[in-house]
């Protein structure tokens, strides 16, 4: 089948520029993780849960008759009020403890937010429509015979449009300093004038954001409902590759983790009886982890010796 | 010191109690005056740090708390502000142990100290330069990841980085911890330059009793969460008790170890 591989040189690129698409999707998801852990060192274990709450309440807004930039609007304003309140409630009281602390914090929200979610708006799977066409680009699949859809290339940009400008608002302006500042020791930020609070809800709020804009394609994409939380755990090789706290990571090992998807399905899978696209990309990440632990981009852990 | 009108930063009886059980500071009073460097001294453990976190409220964040006596610094009661506020009131403190940022790189460091600056970007890039200035090691190294530059040059980063707040007080921990000899003499000659030059105050938490009564003006001596004696440095400097527990030097004959530990454990301040 490998040969195959060579022998079909279109069809193999057909396969990893699909799964290359579909990676930008999990590199979404996997940009929240990365925010915040950037600012605060905390893998966020409720960002699925986060992407579930966006898209649910987005979509309960549109199906109330709510003009859809107003439901956007509301939406990240409610993210905004849900930001706030963890920051108050769970993350102050907390600072200073060890990290994993902060870490098991988060699985209780994670749990919390998703019964919040169908507590609120319900449990049943609504269908989300952007009115961004799922057809495929007609003058590329004529030169080339590749597919490409509208609805991925538009993904794809919204991705890159994130990623080029979260890099900017984390290496050149004030507060992103300050994220990196704060994730890189507490105290020393508190002591030098910068005040958490404001920090971390920043940081959840735009996290908040990225959850709403993954929840909306991927709401778009597979319908909004509870997977939408499951998410999460599909971003997690996405990080191990990529580096839990650079957004160039996130993106880049998404498309990695996508191909690969793809990719060894098609011409691995039927080898050992197929099926393998959803378990690979873990155990490719967890042989990749024994080589380099920080990832791709992930800041070195720096020891002195 | 009398109360003469330009004290800048002056705790009044204050006692710090950790988890609301663990009484560390027992009324520590201590005045630091405008454009002066006051040293605190004492062993491991006298409450020294305590006493500056309790001034920069960084003790909240370690559930310390201070609950009697009053910090007061230009005659307003600091002690309910948030550490972000007191730096924007103009003081800001120096932590044990350097606590760079260490992913980020020098100049980046420094410009995390003006972050509640209010006053330009063109102010900003002018104390910078004024660090670099102090500081020209900084400027060599100021791409550099703070993590990975020497020891040294970590504390003039920290002590760069407090600058960048513009802070009439700088609260300075254990500058010289973990560095050579020749090290810490260079970073007291910038401490007093500044001082001299820039007018910043500075209240100096220092184990290295003889380096620290060198440069400061006036010291107090902590021992168990207590003053237990103050004076001008240069006093300090020459008085015997001083001398046998915190230069090393005794008065009278050379004692051995064992007794002077023996001695240490009778010996009360009654001064």
């Amino acid at each position: 089948m490998l040969e195959f591989a060579f022998q079909e040189p279109m069809f193999a690129l057909e396969v990893i520029i699909g799964g290359l698409l579909s990676g930008i999707m999990y590199s979404l998801v996997a940009l929240g993780f990365v925010l915040i852990f950037k600012a605060s060192g905390i893998f966020n274990f409720a960002q699925g849960a986060l992407v579930l709450f966006a898209a649910l309440t987005f979509v309960k807004m549109l199906e109330f008759g709510v003009n859809f930039w107003l439901a956007i609007v509301i939406t990240l304003a409610i993210m905004m009020v849900l930001a706030l309140s963890i920051e108050r409630v769970v993350l102050r009281p907390l600072v200073n403890q060890p990290l994993i602390i902060l870490f098991m914090a988060t699985i209780g929200l994670n749990f919390l937010i998703e019964g919040l979610a169908q507590g609120i708006w319900g449990a049943e799977v609504h269908s989300l429509d952007l009115g961004i066409p799922e057809e495929p680009l007609e003058g590329l699949m004529d030169a080339v015979g590749i597919s490409i859809t509208y609805f991925e290339l538009a993904s794809a940009g919204i991705a890159a449009a994130m990623v080029f400008g979260l890099s900017i608002f984390f290496n050149k302006t004030r507060v992103g300093r300050a994220l990196r500042a704060v994730a890189d020791d507490h105290q020393a930020a508190m002591s030098v004038g910068i005040p958490l609070q404001h920090i971390w809800a920043l940081t959840w709020a735009a996290a908040g954001i990225v959850a709403l804009v993954a929840g909306m394609l991927w709401g778009a994409k597979i319908g909004v409902q509870f997977s939408l939380a499951l998410l999460a755990l599909k971003a997690l090789p996405v990080l191990i590759l990529g580096g839990f706290d650079s957004v160039a990571g996130a993106i880049v090992g998404g498309l990695i983790i996508g191909a690969l998807e793809k990719f060894s399905e098609v011409f691995i899978g039927p080898y050992v009886g197929g099926a393998i696209e959803n378990w690979f990309p873990y155990v490719f990440a967890t042989v990749f982890l024994l080589f380099r632990p920080q990832g791709l981009f992930g800041q070195k852990i720096i020891e002195r010796v | 010191m009398s109360t003469d009108g330009n004290t800048l930063l002056s705790i009044d009886n204050i006692e710090v109690i950790y988890d609301h059980v663990i009484l560390v500071l027992k009324g520590v009073s201590l005045k630091v005056p405008e454009g002066g460097i006051v040293a605190l001294l004492g062993a491991n453990g006298a409450g020294k740090t305590t006493t500056l976190k309790a001034v920069s409220n960084l003790l909240r964040a370690e559930r310390g708390e201070v609950t009697k006596g009053s910090i007061e610094f230009r005659g307003e009661r600091i002690d309910k502000l948030s550490p972000s506020d007191l730096v924007k009131k103009g003081a800001i403190q120096v932590m044990e142990g350097r606590h760079c940022f260490e992913h980020l790189t020098v100049e980046e460091n420094l410009l995390t100290g003006a972050y509640t600056r209010k006053d330009g970007n063109r102010a900003v890039k002018d104390s910078l330069d004024l660090v670099y200035t102090y500081f020209p090691r900084l400027k060599d190294r100021m791409r550099s990841q703070a993590g990975y530059i020497s020891g040294g040059e970590q504390q003039m980063t920290a002590i760069g980085r407090a600058l960048m707040a513009n802070p009439s007080l700088i609260l300075l921990d254990e500058p010289s911890m973990g560095l050579a000899p020749q090290l810490v003499e260079e970073i007291f000659e910038i401490v007093a330059r500044l001082n001299r030059e820039e007018g910043v105050s500075f209240l100096l938490a220092e184990q290295n009793t003889t380096v620290a009564l060198r440069y400061a003006s006036y010291g107090y001596i902590l021992e168990n969460g207590r003053v237990v004696m103050d004076g001008e440095a240069s006093s300090l400097a020459e008085n015997e008790d001083v001398k046998e527990f915190y230069l090393g030097i005794s008065g009278a004959e050379r004692k051995n170890y064992r007794e002077t530990k023996h001695y240490r454990r009778r010996k009360r301040w009654l001064a």
